[in-house]
C-alpha cells in the first residue's frame, strides 16, 4: 500500500511548527501505523533527516504510551484501540493522511507528535490512590466485593492514561479520565474512608492544570482505547456534588 | 570476586522471619538522612521506591518514560500467584515453593524461592487494599484460575490485564508518596551509568531525554529495578525500549551477571508476519486453561482447520503430557512448538505457528464463557490479525518473552557491589532456568514491598558513609565517560540505521542461541556478534541533535550494549554443556527429546564476571545446594 502523510513538525515548544508532506511505499496492509511511521522514519534516516518523534513503547495497546490525531481522530480509524492497535489495511491504498500531536493546553508539544502529559500525574499525585501501607493491608478475602461492583470498577480502572478524551473534547476536559479513577474507588469498599477528599482534590488538581468542563459530548467515550463509559463522568459528578453537600469528618 | 549468597541458617520456614529480626533497623527519624535511587518504576521498582519512601527514607526515582504508569510490566496479561488455597485444592506455601523450584528446573536458591513462596500472598493482601480489582466470583470473594506447571488453581487475575491492575496499583502507592514529598520523580531520565566511590554504589549519571543534558545523582544506595534484557534478540514480547543497558553498565562497574542463557521463550504469541514487524505480542498462556493446542497429522497439510477432522487431529501436548496437558511450562510447550513445525506440521501461511483452538471450550460453555474470560486477548488477536479466533482457530508460535538471567544478588537482593541492589527481572533471583507463568508478577512485588525494604535497612544501617557530592573525583569521571560516549555514537556517520543492525543481530541470536542451541551454533554466534558489533561502530548512522528528544540516539546506545551482552549469552550457553528449562542444548536431551540436566557438573549460579572490553569475561561459580527438594527429572506426564 502507498500513502501521503501530512506530518505535524515542531523541533520544540518554541518552536511554531508546520506540517510536513512524506510518500511512504510498499506498506504492508498488516503493518501496525507505528510500524507503518518506523518504514517512514527508516527511510528519513537514511536520507540524514531528522526522524518523525513519537511516543510509543508496548505497542500492544496498553501502556498508553503512543497517540496521536490522524485524519482528526484521536487514534485514528476504528473503536476502541490505542494509535498502535490500528493496522493499515483500515486505509484505503493511496489515502492522505493527516498526522497530529494531540491538541490541548494542558498537553504542551514537546517535540513532533510527542506532548507532555505529566499533568495527568499531578492530577493522581492529588488523590488518585487508597492510602493503605505497605503491609498494612488485611486479608484479601476478608472484605467481599459484588460481582458487579468489581465488574465495573474493572472497566473503569482499564484506562491507560493515553489522554485521547482530553485531545478529542471540544474542551479539552479530563473529566473521563478523573472519573475512570473515582468511579473505581467510589464502587469498591476499600475506597470509601477516602471518597470525599479523593474526588475534591482530584477536581481541584484537574481544573488547576487548565482541563476543561464537561459538557455532554461524549467524543471521549467515542475515541477511548478501551472503551469506557460516559456514565462515568456521570458517577464522577455525583460524587464530586455529594462531597461539597457532606461535611467534611 | 567471591560470591557470598548470605542465605541464612536454619530451616527454611524459618530462614527469613529469623533474617528479618537479626537484620539491623534504621530508626524512624534517622531514615530522611538516607538518600536511596531507585532506578525503573515498573512493578519492582514502583513498589520498592513507594515503601521505601513511606518508611520515611528519601527516594529519589527515576524513568526514561515521562510517567512511572507507562513501565512495562503492564504489559504482562495472565496473573499473579500466591498459594491462599482459596480453591481448597491442596496449596501451600510449600507447594508453591517446589512448583517454582521444579518450574526452574532446580536451577535456583531454595532459600530464595521459598521466601518468594511465604511473601505472595502478602502481595494479594496489598493489592486489594489498594483498590485492584481483582476477579470475583458470585460470591464477592476472589476468584483464581490454573497456569502451567501447576495442578492448583492459585492465580489471581483482573481479566487479561493483571500487569496493568498491578502496576496502577504500585502507581499509584508511588503518586502518593511522590505528592507527599517522599519521593522525588525524574522523569525522561535513563541511566548510563554507574558510579562507585571507595567501593560503594554512590550514585548514577542519566541523560535527560528532553534535553540531552548529562546529569548525577547521589545516593547512598542503588536500586536497579530496570526489567530483563529479552530485547537482545530483536523480536521480543518487550516493550521497544526495554533495554540492558543499565545493568551492563553495573556489570562494567563490577556486578557479576548471572546465568545470561537461562531466556524464556512464551509459547503462545503471535507469529512473525513480515520484514516490517517491530515486536511480538503474546497470548495470555491463561489461554492454556480453555484453548487446546493441535497441528493437522500429515505433515503439509494445506486445508483450512474447519476441514480437518477430529482424527486427523494431534493434540500433541494431551498426548506427550496426559496429567498436565496443554498446561506444562512454557519451556516444554515451546519446545514441542518447534519440533512440530520442524517436521513439517506447522500451520498458516509461514508454517511456522500451531493451532489453540477454542472450539470445544465454546461449545462446552458458550461464547460468552469464553468472551468474559479473554475478550480483551480475542480482540487482540482479531485487531492483529484480522482473523476472528471465537470461529477460527489462533495461530501461534513461541517468542522471546522473559530473561530469567540477570544480575547476581545475594539473599538480600544486593550485588558484588556493596550498595547496588537489584530487584525484579533485572536480577537473576527466583526462577532458575524457567520462570512459570503468573511468577513475574509475584517476583516484581516480593522484592519491591515485602524484601528490598528490609534487606536495604540493613545495608544502610551497618555501613559507614563518606560524605560525597557530584563534584567528587569518581562523579567527574562517570560524566566524562557517558558524554565520550555520547559523542561516540553521533559521531560515527555511517550508512546504516541502527535498528537494521540491531536486527542483524537479533536473527543471529534466535537462529543460534534460541530454542535449540547447538555448540557448533554457538560457536558460530560467537564469532557472528562481534563483527556485528564491529559493524555497528563503523557503519551506524545516528541522525539529529544530541540536545533535544532523539529516539535513534537512545537506541544506539541501547543497541550497542545488547551487541555485547549478546555475546556473553552465547558464552554462556555454550559453556553450559547441558539443558534445563529455557536452555536447551540439543546435544544433551533424553530419548523423549526433554531437557537432560547434568546435576554433578552444573549444579552452580554461572556468574561473569567483566575483565575489560578485550578480554574474556571470568566464570566464578555458586553452586546450588538442594537440602529440602531432591532434584530430579522434572516429568509432566
Amino acid at each position: 500500500m502507498k500513502f501521503t502523510l501530512k506530518i505535524w513538525r515542531q523541533k520544540n515548544q518554541n518552536d511554531p511548527g508546520r506540517f510536513v508532506t512524506y510518500e511512504v511505499n510498499n506498506i504492508s496492509a498488516d503493518a501496525s501505523f507505528l510500524e507503518m511511521l518506523d518504514v517512514l522514519n527508516n527511510e528519513l534516516v537514511q536520507k540524514g533527516e531528522d526522524p518523525v518523534a513519537f511516543d510509543h513503547d508496548c505497542r500492544e495497546g496498553i501502556c498508553g504510551s503512543c497517540g496521536m490525531m490522524i485524519n482528526g481522530r484521536a487514534h485514528g480509524e476504528g473503536r476502541s484501540m490505542a494509535t498502535c492497535d490500528v493496522r493499515m489495511r483500515m486505509y484505503k491504498d493511496g489515502e492522505d493522511l493527516v498526522v497530529e500531536p494531540w491538541r490541548a493546553k494542558p498537553f504542551p508539544v514537546v517535540k513532533d507528535l510527542v506532548v507532555d502529559r505529566r499533568a495527568f500525574d499531578r492530577i493522581m499525585q492529588a488523590g488518585g490512590f487508597i492510602s493503605v501501607k505497605t503491609g498494612a493491608a488485611p486479608e484479601a478475602n476478608a472484605v467481599p466485593v459484588p460481582k458487579a461492583n468489581a465488574d465495573e470498577a474493572m472497566d473503569a480502572a482499564a484506562c491507560i492514561g493515553c489522554g485521547a478524551c482530553v485531545a478529542s473534547c471540544p474542551n479539552s476536559s479530563a473529566m473521563l479520565f478523573v472519573a475512570a479513577k473515582v468511579s473505581q474507588f467510589a464502587l469498591l469498599p476499600q475506597g470509601q474512608p477516602e471518597r470525599r477528599e479523593r474526588v475534591e482534590r482530584m477536581i481541584e488538581q484537574m481544573d488547576k492544570e487548565g482541563f476543561g468542563a464537561c459538557s455532554n459530548n461524549y467524543a471521549c467515550e467515542a475515541e477511548c482505547p478501551k472503551g469506557i463509559s460516559v456514565t462515568h463522568i456521570a458517577r464522577l459528578n455525583r460524587e464530586f456534588l455529594r462531597a461539597e453537600f457532606t461535611e467534611k469528618a | 570476586m567471591v560470591l557470598n549468597s548470605n542465605i541464612p541458617d536454619g530451616p527454611i520456614e524459618k530462614k527469613w522471619s529469623e533474617h528479618r529480626f537479626h537484620m539491623k533497623l534504621v530508626n524512624p527519624s534517622n531514615r530522611r538522612k538516607y538518600t536511596v535511587i531507585v532506578v525503573g518504576t515498573g512493578l519492582a521498582g514502583a513498589s520498592a521506591a513507594a515503601s521505601l519512601g513511606e518508611m520515611g527514607y528519601k527516594v529519589l526515582a527515576f524513568s526514561y518514560h515521562e510517567s512511572p504508569r507507562r513501565a512495562h510490566s503492564i504489559a504482562a496479561q495472565g496473573g499473579i500467584n500466591a498459594p491462599k488455597n482459596y480453591a481448597n485444592d491442596g496449596d501451600s506455601v510449600y507447594r508453591l515453593f517446589y512448583d517454582t523450584l521444579k518450574g526452574g528446573d532446580y536451577r535456583a536458591r531454595e532459600a530464595n524461592v521459598y521466601r518468594l513462596a511465604e511473601v505472595s500472598g502478602s502481595i494479594i493482601d496489598q493489592c486489594v487494599a489498594q483498590g485492584v480489582p481483582f476477579a470475583r466470583d458470585y460470591s464477592g470473594y476472589l476468584d483464581n484460575r490454573s497456569f502451567g506447571g501447576a495442578q492448583v488453581s492459585r492465580t489471581f487475575y483482573a481479566r487479561g490485564q493483571t500487569g496493568q491492575q498491578l502496576l496502577l496499583g504500585a502507581y499509584a502507592a508511588l503518586s502518593r508518596q511522590i505528592g507527599a514529598k517522599t519521593v522525588q520523580f525524574f522523569d525522561r531520565r535513563e541511566m548510563l551509568d554507574l558510579t562507585v566511590v571507595d567501593g560503594q554504589a554512590r550514585g548514577i549519571v542519566v541523560r535527560n531525554l528532553r534535553t540531552g543534558a548529562v546529569e548525577s545523582y547521589v545516593g547512598d544506595a542503588v536500586v536497579l529495578a530496570t526489567g530483563g534484557y529479552a530485547n537482545t534478540y530483536y523480536l521480543s514480547t518487550m516493550a521497544k525500549a526495554s533495554n540492558a543497558t543499565a545493568v551492563w553498565r553495573a556489570y562494567k562497574r563490577g556486578a557479576a551477571f548471572a546465568n545470561p542463557c537461562f531466556t524464556q521463550i512464551h509459547p503462545t504469541c503471535i507469529p512473525v508476519g513480515g520484514d516490517y514487524q517491530s515486536k511480538l505480542t503474546l497470548m495470555s498462556e491463561s489461554l492454556r486453561n480453555d484453548g487446546r493446542i493441535w497441528v493437522p497429522k500429515k505433515s503439509g497439510d494445506t486445508r483450512s482447520p474447519s476441514q480437518i477432522p477430529e482424527a486427523e487431529r494431534d493434540y500433541y501436548l494431551e498426548r506427550l503430557y496426559p496429567s498436565f496437558g496443554n498446561l506444562v511450562p512454557r519451556d516444554v510447550a515451546s519446545r514441542r512448538a518447534k519440533e512440530m513445525c520442524d517436521k513439517g506440521f506447522g500451520v498458516g501461511p509461514t508454517k511456522m505457528a500451531v493451532y489453540l483452538d477454542f472450539a470445544d471450550a465454546i461449545k462446552r460453555n458458550s461464547k460468552a464463557w469464553i468472551e468474559e474470560k479473554y475478550g480483551n486477548l480475542f480482540d487482540m488477536y482479531h485487531e492483529i490479525t484480522a482473523e476472528d479466533p471465537y470461529s477460527v482457530p489462533m495461530r501461534i508460535y513461541p517468542a522471546v518473552h522473559y530473561t530469567m538471567g540477570g544480575l547476581w544478588v545475594d539473599y538480600n537482593l544486593m550485588t558484588t557491589i556493596p550498595g547496588l541492589f537489584v530487584v525484579g527481572e533485572a536480577n537473576f533471583s527466583d526462577h532458575g532456568a524457567n520462570r512459570l507463568g503468573a511468577s513475574a508478577l509475584m517476583q516484581g512485588l516480593a522484592d519491591g514491598y515485602f524484601v528490598l525494604p528490609y534487606t536495604l535497612g540493613n545495608y544502610l544501617a551497618s555501613t559507614k558513609f563518606a560524605s560525597v557530592t557530584v563534584e567528587h573525583e569518581g562523579f567527574r569521571e562517570t560524566r566524562a565517560s557517558v558524554q565520550e560516549r555520547v559523542d561516540r555514537l553521533m559521531s560515527i556517520k555511517g550508512k546504516k540505521p541502527v535498528s537494521e543492525i540491531h536486527r542483524e543481530l537479533g536473527k543471529v541470536m534466535w537462529e543460534y542461541v534460541g530454542m535449540g542451541r547447538t555448540a557448533a551454533g554457538l560457536t558460530k554466534a560467537l564469532k557472528l556478534i562481534p563483527e556485528i558489533r564491529e559493524q555497528f561502530w563503523k557503519d551506524a548512522k545516528v541522525v539529529g541533535d544530541p540536545d533535544t528528544i532523539n529516539n535513534e540516539l537512545e537506541k544506539a546506545g541501547r543497541i550497542a550494549d545488547f551487541l555485547e551482552l549478546g555475546e556473553l549469552i552465547a558464552r554462556d550457553a555454550l559453556h553450559r554443556e547441558e539443558s534445563c528449562g529455557g536452555h536447551f542444548r540439543e546435544e544433551h536431551q533424553t530419548p523423549e527429546g526433554e531437557a537432560k540436566r547434568n546435576d554433578k557438573k552444573f549444579a552452580y549460579v554461572a556468574a561473569w564476571e567483566y575483565t575489560g572490553d578485550a578480554r574474556t569475561p571470568k566464570l566464578n561459580k555458586e553452586p546450588l545446594k538442594f537440602e529440602y527438594v531432591k532434584p530430579s527429572e522434572r516429568s509432566y506426564k
